[in-house]
């Protein structure tokens, strides 16, 4: 059986790469694929701790599955806010943007 | 079943105000469909009485101190009476607005109004307590400023149903006030025990007289009395058929009904009926003597308006209680009939200056013979319905009031002259302006032939030839001293004299106007011009109270919105500039990048992660 932090390590560096993406692309849609590794990475690590520390319940894979689900609709939040955006400013990178500037 | 009176129409103005647009033309017949259920209620109200059903009560609303103030239905003569009237003249007006309404734009609104205006008239006169009546007394005043200004497009229009709304508000805060001091004194509301408590009352004499007179003050802003009669004038700004209803036959009568509806409490206090009658003659002469200098034909008529309720305020003044009552009814018909001729010329000419008509008679037929008819009763030439009513008021006023019976002679000479130089001007003679007149459409004349013909006999109901039937009928209970329905011995020389009057107005009209032939007599208007321009310029009242109370009101409303501008809102802007001073220094840190927000959480996460793993500063381990 596969250790458990081969798992920790996988999820660990996806989430590295996400953060990582998130920080540094200046393309909206760039960051938004960023969120979702983020995301999966936790999927990854829910999903490995179910299986090893408490197999019997599948609490941490209905988990995943929200995750999914949920990041599902917040992509489709995001992309409509990129093509609103878009149409305003014709332009869709990051660091165009500072309505919230103080 | 009597209170379903009031509720037909108030179910035509929820149904005309929530699917008017989809209605259009239906919106009207559903308003007059529930105006003639009201009247068709109301004569069942009618012979209900005849037969002893009277009053009764729907329920209890409040109890005040052991009080109880209920939703009563009043039914008595006088309410039936008007009843009568108000369903009788509101349907015969809203057919007529099918035709004079047509096209507006605003055309359901219209009845929805007009419906809802119905409806709280009906309640107000259903009221059987103080309370209730002062509801629909507010109803009634909304729905006026609501009509008056219908066509708020026009600034004019606009200015004017503020105005009525404004003037009628001092009247009205005097009548709450009035009911407040009433309560205060007696501990009644209802009118039918008002004269039982104002006997236990007992020596509270002083407030009882103030709040006769406020609540006086509620009828003389509603009835258009002087000092308050300056916004009727202006109500004309209104569409015609309004100015008939509304601001003619049927509310500006609700202060004159409600004087009527609590006459125990003025007949107890002398001194507060000598206040209605020196009003009712003030008003009577000042807006007659202004009406015959006026060139507008709805402004005459209103002025008209003024003057005849405050015939019937002075008939109610001097003990006429039968006198004041029969006169409105008579009045509401036959004025209503004069309005609604004015809106078929106006239809016809769209003009209003009675200067550019002239020789109307051979092209509006129903129009002008109606309207000649409708002149004929409110100048009180026999045996047309104002001269019974007329001659009612004057022989009251004879006994034992010479100055007030002057004041009524002279009113009615002033009254059969300026309305006779209303109607030679408009229809005979040459034409003296380009027009094109024609007949109004069938939907308005119907309605001015009925009333002509309700202006011509509803006299006789208070005529010896039918037995002096609403003498019987109303009067004033003899238990607190009215006279008991006797009617009076016919006093011949005092109806000769009322016909001879009218006459001598109709006559010098007819020298004066068809003679000569001219708009204006210019000898006669050279030998009297400051009179001529005091009357033109209605007395200089409105100028009066544009220097005295509109000019210091707008004064100290600039000096407060200046206090508002630079004191509150400085101290506000000073706390807010204050604040942005102190957020100096920390504004850059939101650089608006939604990068930098995330780098900050992510350092946030790993500095939290450190803390939770070494603990603070790494002394000692958490968890």
């Amino acid at each position: 059986m596969i250790p458990l932090v081969f798992f920790v390590t996988i999820s660990l560096f996806l989430f590295c790469v996400g953060i990582f993406g998130v920080l540094s692309r200046r393309n909206v849609v760039g960051a938004l694929m960023s969120i979702e590794l983020i995301l999966n990475a936790a999927n990854i690590n829910l999903v490995a701790f179910n299986r090893y520390l408490g197999p019997s319940d599948g609490l941490g894979q209905i988990f995943a599955l929200f995750v999914v689900a949920i990041s599902a609709a917040e992509s489709v939040v995001g992309l409509v806010m990129v093509i609103t955006i878009y149409r305003n400013a014709k332009t869709i990178f990051l660091d165009k943007f500072n309505l919230m500037k103080g | 079943m009597v209170h379903l009176i009031a509720v037909f129409p108030f179910l035509a103005f929820v149904i005309n105000i929530l699917f008017g647009r989809r209605l259009r033309g239906a919106s009207a017949w559903i308003s007059i469909a529930a105006s003639i259920g009201s009247f068709l209620l109301s004569v069942a109200a009618f012979q209900g009485l005849r037969s002893g059903q009277g009053s009764y009560n729907l329920g209890t609303w409040l109890t005040i101190h052991g009080v109880p103030l209920n939703f009563g239905v009043l039914v008595d003569p006088l309410s039936v009476m008007m009843l009568l009237v108000v369903t009788i003249v509101a349907t015969l007006i809203k057919i007529y607005s099918v035709g004079y309404m047509r096209g507006d734009s605003r055309y359901s609104r219209y009845f929805a109004y007009i419906s809802l205006f119905t409806a709280s008239m009906l309640g107000l006169i259903l009221s059987d307590n103080f309370v209730m009546l002062y509801i629909f007394w507010e109803g009634v005043g909304l729905c006026s400023y609501l009509l008056i200004a219908f066509w708020f497009e026009r600034p004019a229009a606009a200015r004017a149903g503020l105005k009525a709304f404004l003037t009628t508000r001092i009247g009205d805060t005097g009548f709450l006030i009035g009911i407040f001091l009433l309560f205060f004194a007696t501990k009644n509301l209802h009118f039918d025990h008002l004269g039982a408590a104002i006997a236990s009352a007992g020596p509270q004499e002083g407030l009882l007289i103030a709040a006769a007179i406020l609540i006086f003050l509620g009828a003389i802003g509603k009835s258009a009395q002087f000092p308050l009669h300056v916004w009727l004038p202006d109500a004309m700004e209104g569409p015609t058929a309004v100015s008939a209803l509304i601001h003619a036959a049927t509310m500006v009568a609700a202060g004159v009904y409600l004087v009527a509806r609590c006459y125990v409490l003025f007949m107890a206090y002398p001194v507060c009926l000598q206040v209605v009658a020196v009003i009712g003659a003030i008003s009577a002469l000042m807006a007659a003597s202004i009406a015959t200098v006026n060139n507008d034909i709805k402004r005459i008529l209103a002025y008209s308006t003024i003057s005849q309720l405050g015939l019937m305020m002075l008939g109610l003044g001097v003990g006429g209680y039968t006198a004041g009552t029969f006169h409105l009814m008579t009045h509401a018909f036959f004025k209503a009939l004069l309005f609604l001729c004015a809106g078929s010329v106006i239809h016809a000419l769209h003009t209003q200056d009675i200067r550019k008509m002239g020789g109307l008679l051979p092209h509006m037929k129903v129009t002008g013979w109606t309207l000649i008819i409708g002149m004929l009763a409110i100048a009180g030439v026999p045996p047309f319905s104002g001269f019974w009513s007329k001659d009612e008021i004057l022989v009251q006023a004879w006994s034992g009031h010479p100055v007030l019976f002057g004041c009524a002679v002279l009113t009615s000479l002033l009254t059969a002259f300026y309305m006779s130089r209303l109607v030679f001007l408009v229809l005979f003679g040459k034409p003296r302006s380009e027009f094109h007149a024609h007949e109004s459409p069938r939907t308005m004349s119907i309605p001015l032939m009925i009333l002509a013909v309700l202006a011509v006999f509803s006299g006789f109901l208070g005529s010896p030839f039918l037995h002096h039937a609403f003498q019987k009928f109303i009067f004033f209970s003899p238990e607190h001293g009215g006279e008991g329905g006797e009617a009076h011995p016919l006093n011949y020389s005092i109806m000769l004299l009322s016909a001879l009057i009218s006459l001598a107005g109709i006559g010098l009209a007819y020298v004066l106007y068809i003679r000569q032939n001219k708009i204006l007599p210019e000898g006669l208007r050279r030998m009297f011009t400051p009179l001529y321009k005091l009357l033109l310029n209605k007395y200089y009242i409105d100028e009066i109270y544009e220097a005295v109370i509109v000019k210091p009101c707008l004064a100290v409303c600039r000096w407060l919105s200046g206090f508002d501008c630079f004191v509150i809102d400085g101290l506000v802007n000073a706390a807010a500039r204050f604040f942005q001073f102190l957020s100096l220094a920390v504004r850059p840190v939101q650089t608006g990048l939604i990068q930098n927000y995330v780098l900050i959480q992510v350092m946030g996460v790993v500095v939290l992660i450190v803390v939770l793993f070494f603990g603070i500063a790494g002394f000692s381990r958490v968890g």
